[in-house]
């Protein structure tokens, strides 16, 4: 099964906790090869969308699709989650974190690609010390190993870069630039503006749990920048008023 | 759109949906090569059965002899106020670093995680009973270690255990992310373990009867058998709905 899908649809997919609304009723569409931005103020409802899309949290209206077909196991295989925790074993070494996520994900010679990984996000030197001994930034390297070991389709990435040092932002972006154009779909929440110059392709903006933009990613990080406090600040002017991007389509709710 | 590394991941290994088997099988696995490492769920539970039985040993012992009447009884107990120790750390441990929710996405069926959690379980309380049991028949003078005793007294052992965690695995992972969760474990779990416990008990208890009472002891071990078959099949079948209802 080496194409799990190829489009991800989220459909009037809205999420409530208790009398909280934390997502309206977004419509959203990712294709393969988009790497899509997602910013908004806290509490706007970008880790609801996260979880609902990763089949962590399920909606409690619409529907989510992948290739048309609602979320069953076997989709999972092609999702990747990188978020604030490493969701790694602090008792395993890096390597055997590796080793059980690619089996856990029935990766064909697992021993191997675990190597490959730890040596691709320059770990290597540490692959046999416990990950408890890891630094912030060498965790959220191997962090991103767990989540890219499978090979994934759709990849939920919620500030990737925060711990990384300098050279750690600039291997993250180049494995991410290389996932974004081998056809995955990249969806990420920053606020490292710099970061998504020439990463993102499309830039979303939640804000009180609506989608109120949708449009090309901005060129540069003042652009972004201006993106998040014309739409995204709890300030912000109504949907519609976005800088230099192309005016709001598609936006839900 | 797929880009030109498809055919590389086809070789390499791209997306594939896990099997049942082989996903309980690793999540058991890493279980148990955490708690080599860390040697914490194991230690705290052998030490916790061996307080539990040493103060009942020293409660009902009269003028030098133990009360033989209760040794079947505080065997049970030990064993699940030791399993209720583990069961708590085993899925606190998956809780501090967010992992429940790395085994979650993971591409099998969300019974597959529970069943390797349960086997994880079961044999660390294992473990800790074959430290309990000698213990016990040392301090209580009952033949628990006989011959012709001792391979039915595991049997009901293994069966209780497996109902035990059964049910303590799936409250255990329900309660993982939630305030509170070692005071609601018990109060969950203990209701409802409690004929695997009187099942056990008087099971073992036929066992110590002298002369032994083979009749009695397997009609316990059936009802044992009867209420994992019902426990497992319960959990299997409510796993994947609660785990996905956040």
């Amino acid at each position: 099964m080496d194409t799990p899908f190829d489009r991800v649809t989220a459909r009037g997919v809205s999420k409530v906790y208790g009398r909280q609304r934390a997502l309206g009723a977004v419509n959203l569409e990712l294709a393969a090869g988009e790497a899509v931005a997602l910013l908004g103020p806290n509490g706007a409802g970008k880790s609801t969308l996260l979880g609902i899309l990763g089949t962590l949290v399920r909606p409690s209206t619409g529907e989510l699709l992948f290739s048309d077909e609602p979320p069953a196991a076997w989709h999972r295989a092609g999702i990747g989650v990188l978020g604030h925790e490493s969701l790694c074993y602090g008792e395993l070494t890096g390597r055997e974190n590796l080793l059980f996520f690619a089996r856990l994900y029935s990766v064909a010679r697992p021993a191997e690609r675990s190597a490959e990984w730890l040596a691709r996000l320059g770990i290597e030197h540490a692959a046999d010390r416990p990950a408890r001994t890891y630094s912030r930034g060498m965790l959220q390297r191997l962090a991103l190993g767990r989540a890219l070991i499978h090979g994934p389709r759709l990849l939920l990435l919620d500030e990737p870069f925060t711990g990384l040092d300098r050279e750690g932002v600039a291997l993250l972006r180049s494995l991410l630039v290389a996932e974004r154009d081998r056809g995955a779909i990249l969806l990420i929440i920053s606020h490292e503006f710099a970061s998504l110059v020439d990463l993102a392709t499309r830039a979303l903006v939640l804000r009180r749990g609506r989608l109120v933009h949708d449009g090309p990613a901005p060129l540069t990080a003042d652009g972004w920048r201006v993106l998040y406090e014309e739409q995204g600040s709890s300030a912000a002017r109504p949907a519609g008023a976005a800088g230099q991007t192309a005016s709001p389509s598609g936006a839900g709710g | 759109m797929l880009g030109p590394e498809t055919a590389r991941d086809r070789s390499q290994g791209g997306p594939r949906e896990g099997s049942f088997v082989k996903t309980a099988l690793a999540v058991a696995h890493k279980d148990l090569l955490v708690e080599l490492r860390a040697k914490e769920i194991l230690l705290a539970m052998a030490f916790f059965a061996a307080v539990v039985v040493l103060l009942f040993a020293f409660a009902f012992t009269h003028e030098g002899r133990a009360n033989t009447d209760a040794t079947a009884g505080i065997l049970w107990i030990a064993v699940a106020l030791a399993g209720t120790l583990g069961l708590s750390r085993a899925f606190e441990r998956e809780r501090e670093g967010d992992t429940l929710r790395a085994l979650l996405l993971a591409p099998a069926p969300r019974s597959a995680i529970y069943v390797g959690k349960l086997a994880g379980i079961v044999l660390l309380m294992l473990v800790t009973e074959a430290c309990t049991v000698p213990l016990v028949s040392l301090l209580f003078d009952a033949p628990l270690l006989a011959a012709e005793r001792l391979p039915h007294l595991w049997l009901l052992l293994v069966l209780g255990t497996v109902g035990y965690a059964a049910v303590g695995s799936l409250f255990g992972a329900l309660l993982a992310r939630t305030r509170g969760r070692d005071i609601l474990l018990g109060i969950l779990l203990y209701p409802i373990i409690v004929p695997v416990l009187i099942a056990g008990a008087r099971g073992t208890e036929a066992l110590l009867a002298r002369p032994l009472d083979r009749a009695t002891a397997w009609f316990w071990t059936e009802l044992l058998l009867v209420f994992d078959t019902v426990f497992i099949t319960v959990a299997l079948w409510v796993y994947e709905p609660l785990m996905a209802s956040e």
